[in-house]
Parts: C-alpha cells; sequence; structure tokens
C-alpha cells in the first residue's frame, strides 16, 4: 500500500505547485503545526503566517506562507494562500524587507489582538528563517 | 469634386492609420494570449475558494448568526455597484457594454425605489458614467500603473467595499464585468458578492463531513473577506482577457475598413485623373478644331 497522496498549492495567480507523491505535510494551522498523513479526517482550517513542510518521495521542500485556507478531502491536500514562497528562493534582503513591514504593522495602534497576534507570528518565522 | 491633391493626401492619411490599428491589433493579439493564461491560472484558485466556503456555509450550524457577509443586513435598501472597466480606449464595445448591462441595473433599481452607490474601477466606466450618475459615484479606483491585473490591486479593491460594509453603508454588492468567451464574444456579467449567494449549490458534495479547525464562524469570518477580493481578482482577469479580445476584433475591423476605404478612394483616384486627362485632350483637339 502507498502512503502517498496529492497536494496542491494555489495562489491567485497560478497553480504554484501540483505533487502527487508526497508522504507528509506539515503546515502552520491557526491553532498550531499541524501534520497531515494520508487518510486524515477531512479538514478545512486556516494558516497563520510560518513554514510548510512538504515531505515527498523526491525531498523535502519548505515553503514561507503568510496566510492561507487549508482543505483536505480523499486524500487530497489544497491549500489556497495569496502570498507565498519557497524557501530556496528567498533572499536575505526580500525576508529583512517582509520582515520590516511587518514590525511596521503591529506597531500601529489602531491593531485588533489577532492581527497583532499574526503580526508577532510573522516576525517570528521571518527571524527564525533568516 | 475633391482635387488630386486632396485625394492623395486622404489616401496616405488613411494608409497611415491602418498601420496603426494593425500594429494595435498585433499588440492586442499578443497581450491576449498572455491575458487568457492568466485568466485560466487563476480560476483554480476562485473555484476552490468557492468550494470550501460552499461546504463551510453548509455546514455553520444557525444561519442567523452567520457572518454578515454571507447572511446579508436583512436589509436590501442600498445597493453598491462596482462597475469594472479598463483604463484604455480603442477597444470596441467593451466597454460601452459593461456600462449598458450596469445601467439597465440602474435603472431597475430606481424603479424600485432602491437606493444606490457606485465605485467604478477603471477611467472609462467612470467617463461614462459620471454624466448621468455623477452624485452618485463614491469611488473612483484606478490601476493605470500596474501593467496586468494583479492580486494586489485586487485585494485593495476589496478591502474598500469590506470596509465600507462594515460601516453599514450598503447592504447589497454587485460586480459588473465582461466575460471572456472568446476573441469576439465577451458577456457582460453582473455578479452579486455581497451577501454571497450559496444557492446554486449542487446537493451531492455536502455528504462529506468536514473537520474546522476552529470553529466554522471564524474560519468563514476569515475567509470572506478574502473572498471578495478573490472574486474581484477573478473579475479583472475576466476583464483584462476580454480587453484584448475586444480590442483584437476592433483593431481587425478597423484594418480591414481603411483597406476598403483606401481601395475606394485610390479608384476615385484614377478616375479623377483619367476625367482630367480627357479633359485636357478635349480642349486641345477642339482648340486645333477652330484655326
Amino acid at each position: 500500500m502507498s502512503d502517498e497522496f496529492k497536494v496542491e498549492i494555489v495562489n491567485p495567480e497560478k497553480s504554484f505547485l501540483v505533487k502527487d507523491d508526497v508522504v507528509e505535510v506539515i503546515v502552520p494551522a491557526y491553532e498550531g503545526e499541524m501534520g497531515i498523513l494520508k487518510d486524515h479526517i477531512s479538514i478545512i482550517s486556516f494558516l497563520k503566517p510560518g513554514i510548510i513542510k512538504v515531505n515527498s518521495k523526491s525531498g523535502e521542500e519548505k515553503y514561507y506562507v503568510e496566510d492561507g485556507i487549508l482543505e483536505f478531502k480523499d486524500n487530497n491536500l489544497s491549500v489556497l494562500t495569496s502570498s507565498i514562497f519557497n524557501l530556496k528562493d528567498m533572499e536575505k534582503s526580500k525576508i529583512s524587507e517582509l520582515l520590516k513591514e511587518a514590525e511596521k504593522d503591529i506597531n500601529k495602534s489602531e491593531i485588533s489582538d489577532q492581527m497583532k497576534y499574526l503580526g508577532d507570528q510573522k516576525i517570528d518565522v521571518l527571524k527564525s528563517i533568516n | 469634386m475633391a482635387s488630386l491633391d486632396d485625394l492623395k493626401k486622404r489616401i496616405s492619411s488613411v494608409k497611415s492609420t491602418q498601420k496603426i490599428t494593425k500594429a494595435m491589433k498585433m499588440v492586442a493579439a499578443a497581450k491576449l494570449k498572455r491575458a487568457q493564461d492568466n485568466a485560466e491560472k487563476g480560476r483554480p484558485y476562485s473555484q476552490k475558494m468557492n468550494n470550501v466556503i460552499l461546504n463551510l456555509s453548509n455546514g455553520i450550524s444557525d444561519k442567523k448568526n452567520a457572518p454578515k457577509l454571507l447572511s446579508g443586513t436583512g436589509n436590501e435598501k442600498i445597493h453598491l455597484c462596482v462597475v469594472i472597466t479598463s483604463d484604455r480606449g480603442l477597444c470596441g464595445g467593451f466597454n460601452a457594454n459593461i456600462i449598458k448591462k450596469a445601467k439597465s441595473y440602474f435603472l431597475k433599481l430606481k424603479e424600485e425605489g432602491k437606493e444606490l452607490k457606485i465605485i467604478t474601477v477603471g477611467s472609462k466606466g467612470n467617463d461614462q458614467l459620471k454624466r448621468v450618475y455623477g452624485d452618485k459615484i463614491i469611488e473612483n479606483i484606478s490601476f493605470k500603473n500596474s501593467k496586468n491585473a494583479n492580486y494586489f490591486d485586487a485585494e485593495k479593491v476589496g478591502k474598500i467595499i469590506i470596509e465600507r460594509f462594515e460601516k453599514e453603508e450598503f447592504d447589497i454588492c454587485m460586480i459588473f464585468y465582461n466575460q471572456f468567451k472568446n476573441v469576439i464574444t465577451q458577456i457582460p456579467q453582473a455578479q452579486q458578492i455581497i451577501p454571497l449567494n450559496t444557492e446554486n449549490d449542487n446537493e451531492n458534495k455536502f455528504d462529506q463531513s468536514y473537520e474546522f479547525e476552529p470553529d466554522e464562524d471564524e474560519i468563514l469570518s476569515n475567509l470572506l473577506p478574502k473572498n471578495i477580493s478573490t472574486q474581484i481578482f477573478k473579475a479583472m482577469l475576466e476583464n483584462s482577457a476580454s480587453e484584448q479580445g475586444a480590442r483584437m476584433s476592433a483593431m481587425d475591423n478597423a484594418t480591414r475598413n481603411a483597406g476598403e476605404m483606401v481601395d475606394k478612394l485610390t479608384i476615385e483616384y484614377n478616375r479623377s485623373r483619367q476625367a482630367a486627362i480627357t479633359k485636357e485632350l478635349i480642349e486641345i483637339i477642339s482648340g486645333a478644331e477652330s484655326l
């Protein structure tokens, strides 16, 4: 029995990644990191800023996401996100740029608690990969 | 009758117009290919988004407490119409079609005694609507500087709409855009985005039970604003493909018409040249005869 399933990551412009030999995906779900294996129960959740790890037969890939929704059904994982970057292609300057923006965002006065929480998350993640 | 010189000038001016329209057609054709690709690539996202929301809204326990973006405000008095057009002209009936569709909707609203607010996206729509509905336009957004439709711009529009919705400035939101069918056909569309229309679901999807994390309400309230931006982005992509398609066929027509005109003028030119020669000959002959 194979233990592979299909993952599809789409952003508004295009299908970002389609893979069908995935063994495990670790996603930064809103209430904590979540590992998804084959035959996981159908689930809908949304993402906080973090790293998506895709473990497939051909190796491990990491992506940085800022937000998104995830849906798992019939061994199909779809991740919808508006901002995603492959960690490999991300340059230091880009990271520090995002970091600066995030820091500016959370220092605004009219920010809600939820936004602040997400902003803090973003900064933590960005710092960890920088 | 125009003199030979005038005809010559007109022929050359029509010829250079033809050159321009031909070039514009070429450019539009190249851009169309790209816009079409983009529109096709963007489809999975909006489709998936739609599916998730349909599943979610079906799983929601009590519809009364559902987010207002889904269930509406309970009124339908004030309508906000977002009219998405292009920033450039010379694309045939493209903008006129959207405007026509929007205007007929505006009239219907007026008859029903509803209040109307308009947001125009793209400067051409604003130009055409501001004469009649100038006082109704509350915002005019234009993306002249961005070359292609991008999600960032769509998000900006989405944010504006949601902000206004939260201030309870309107109850129902419609977007108007052209759907791309093929190069010569674009269908003007009116789509309601607030409250979201979830009625046309097919039933068989719902036997699947989902686990939600966190609960449905929270996901929905997070998702719905995103869906607004997504729908607008979809509309913008369709629109830009339609715009190029419309421009291409309009310019194709213009090129052909210019060609016909050149032919017609050339015949007229030759004829009057011939007439002038004949006249001169007659003058010479009759002059010689009178001697």
